[in-house]
């Protein structure tokens, strides 16, 4: 192998060493793409396991104790192996490209953070066939649920955190590294694509968040093994603390998942708009904002621990003031597309299908944040609605739109636009089949993370159970659209790609070549 | 080129031991301090108080009621011998709750005590309880266990009905000597 990398063609001995000991970013990408896809293929199957099993009121298929399991494992798996490793692939792909650097900061902590996450991911999927079953106290862990009434298995699932942080904390010193050390002459941070600001940003928020949960995660080991009494009232510990630093952890984290999708949606929007993005450095300010009000907002997710006034009131108002920068950056994205020539790719079509759910999802929020009317809504399928509203219409959907978009440059062939298209309707009419009736569930009063449900709960479940099915199929379309992309795709010559596209990353040649940017470009 | 990135490195890996740190060993005292101060969670201070002489507020009654309830799989009897008393501010009173051991083995309770409203737990002051100390009973032993308490004052006007509860945990499995045979 003296040039390029390693092909099946070399024999499978080099192949698998490519892979394995790569240091490449644009390999480390894709590693990580296609095991977040993985993920996303596996906790998607547990949420089809969810859905078949309230498809009708009554235990059909799978005990409650499995279900528990379930509903926690699809937490997780989503939020650490799906959404979280697929922002970090496009970020692996995309930011040396978009800032004109040869490769990320740190290569070789770039293999080490990607090939921990599989181990990470073993142990916590082996949990479930150990005796006792995995974890089943949901994905937000709260004790004594996730220590004194857990599961033998919980060490494990507490060691797979503590890997999983560790990989994010590793492949966000990497970007920030990058991102600060590496632009190429003339490309200052304000004149940086606004996907490389998000991702910057996010990258500080995770820098500052993952070690608070692997604190909370050592706390529960130590509350289990050790006989502290962090979280254990017995001792003068207070299980509510845990839901404080659990939080202080997780709303950060919620914007961590939020904030690349955002930047991706920017970089698309102005592609199909034919026009540059509306409000640039309001975005980028809007971005940091709300990276600073995710802090200081985490109560909200406890209005029902019992408060005092003046909490509930000061947690409310600091969430709804999220509402405000989030607002600008919507704002700006319709802007962006005002009397823009608009075409309706099928990387367009998702990014505004993600403009207009993440709303729809973000004023859900703003529901739930009244505390007085949250009394209500906590704990109920209002919540589910709410959240898959904006992690699934929000970080998939962006996801979805960012392969499609930036497919054609990765492998140098362009996808079946017919059949992208396809997959995006089914995925939309899916998802808002699967999740726009858990809204009226919610509302009258159906609790979450249950295994069974009143009957006068049955039609809407059913409908959501047939809207769910239909979204996982259309997964397996878009499976089969990258694939076949890539194997029978139209070669695409263009290095813009893209009419509209501007930046740096389509300069360079398509298919874009293992090496970019070895001299860094000149940027006006 | 390698130096800055160390430089970088080294300050984010500093920003996330300390996150690490601040999570571990600030958060949890903070939020204990937090609570004490603004006697969220009805905690009340846990100190045995030191009695001072202070006038007997006899225009004022105040009704104090003794809950007992027992953590999920606590098996003793327990339960407050009186369910309420009148007091007034600043007389100090005794009352005494009811364990009873009915399992067959030698077992050590914890009595974790929680005072409402909120704004009373500054004012409810225990001379003596055994929620300081832990509860050892013999199998099939039982004890009449004792409380003496003070209501301050100065508790707030708008304060005429106070409640204390006890939860009853097991903590046999937790104490030093039982951690060190696992």
């Amino acid at each position: 192998m003296a040039h390029g990398p390693a092909t099946l063609a070399d024999g499978w001995k080099q192949y698998a060493s490519r892979w394995l000991f790569t240091t490449n970013h644009k390999d480390i990408g894709t590693l990580y793409l296609w095991f977040s896809f993985a993920m996303f293929i596996l906790g998607g199957s547990f949420a089809m396991i969810i859905r078949a099993e309230l498809f009708q009121p009554g235990m059909q298929l799978i005990k409650p104790e499995f279900f528990n399991q379930m509903t926690t494992m699809h937490g997780l798996v989503m939020v650490f192996g799906a959404i979280m490793p697929a922002f970090v692939g496009l970020a692996n792909w995309l930011i040396p490209m978009m800032i004109g650097a040869p490769d990320m900061a740190l290569p070789r902590m770039n293999n080490l953070s990607f090939w921990i996450l599989p181990f990470a991911f073993a142990i916590l999927v082996a949990t479930l066939f150990m005796e006792g079953g995995g974890p089943n106290f949901g994905w937000t862990f709260y004790a004594p649920l996730s220590t004194t009434y857990a599961p033998d298995s919980v060490n494990y699932f507490i060691f797979a955190i503590h890997i999983m942080g560790a990989s994010s904390i590793m492949g966000s010193i990497n970007i920030i590294a990058t991102v600060m050390n590496m632009r190429a002459p003339g490309m200052t941070y304000m004149k940086m694509p606004l996907f490389v600001w998000t991702w910057l940003i996010t990258a500080f928020l995770l820098v500052a968040v993952m070690p608070v949960l692997a604190g909370a995660v050592t706390m529960m080991l130590m509350d289990i093994n050790f006989g502290t009494s962090f979280f254990d009232a017995a001792g003068g510990g207070d299980p509510v603390l845990f839901q404080h630093i659990f939080w202080f952890f997780g709303h950060p984290e919620v914007y961590i998942i939020i904030l690349p999708a955002f930047g991706v949606v920017s970089q698309i929007i102005p592609t199909f708009s034919r026009k540059p993005l509306f409000g640039y450095s309001s975005m980028v300010y809007a971005t940091a904002a709300i990276a600073f009000l995710s802090f200081i907002v985490w109560a909200h997710h406890m209005f029902t621990v019992g408060m005092p006034i003046a909490g509930e009131l000061y947690f409310m108002y600091a969430t709804m003031l999220i509402a405000v920068p989030t607002g600008v950056k919507v704002f700006n994205w319709i802007t962006t597309m005002y009397k823009g020539a608009l075409t309706f790719e099928t990387p367009m079509l998702f990014s505004i299908a993600f403009v207009i759910l993440f709303t729809f999802g973000g004023f859900t929020g703003l529901m739930l944040s009244i505390a007085a009317a949250d009394m209500q809504y906590h704990d109920t399928y209002f919540v589910v609605a709410h959240f898959h509203y904006v992690m699934v219409a929000g970080a998939v959907f962006s996801g979805t739109a960012a392969v499609y978009y930036w497919l054609p440059k990765w492998c140098g062939k362009m996808y079946d636009e017919t059949m992208g298209k396809v997959q995006f309707w089914v995925a939309f009419i899916g998802f808002n089949i699967a999740f726009m009736p858990q809204h009226f569930l919610g509302l009258a009063g159906m609790p979450r993370r249950y295994a069974d449900y009143g009957l006068q709960f049955a039609d809407w479940n059913m409908v959501s159970s047939v809207g769910a099915f239909i979204y996982g199929a259309a997964q397996i379309m878009f499976l089969f659209n990258v694939i076949r992309t890539i194997t029978h795709g139209k070669p695409v010559k263009d290095p813009q790609v893209w009419e509209g596209a501007e930046g740096l990353e389509w300069t360079v040649a398509t298919p874009a070549p293992y090496h970019t940017f070895a001299k860094p470009p000149k940027v006006k | 080129m390698e130096t800055i990135h160390r430089t970088i490195i080294a300050k984010l890996l500093v920003l996330a031991v300390a996150m690490f740190m601040f999570a571990m060993f600030v958060l949890p005292p903070l939020y204990d301090l937090f609570c004490e101060i603004t006697g969220i969670g009805g905690r009340t201070t846990g100190d045995v108080y030191e009695a001072v002489d202070v006038k007997i507020d006899t225009s004022r009654e105040v009704r104090v009621q003794f809950v007992a309830a027992n953590n999920a799989q606590m098996p003793w009897e327990f339960y407050p011998m009186e369910h309420s008393v009148v007091v007034h501010p600043g007389e100090s009173r005794a009352v005494n709750f009811f364990a009873h051991n009915k399992t067959g083995e030698d077992m050590i309770g914890q009595a974790i005590p929680n005072v409402l409203p909120n704004n009373a737990a500054d004012y409810f002051h225990k001379t003596a309880c055994f929620c300081f100390d832990n509860q050892p009973l013999a199998a099939g032993e039982q004890a009449e266990l004792g409380l003496v308490f003070i209501l301050d004052p100065d508790l707030p006007d708008n304060v005429n009905t106070v409640t204390l509860s006890y939860t009853l945990f097991d903590i046999t499995d937790r104490t030093s000597v039982a951690i060190a045979q696992r």
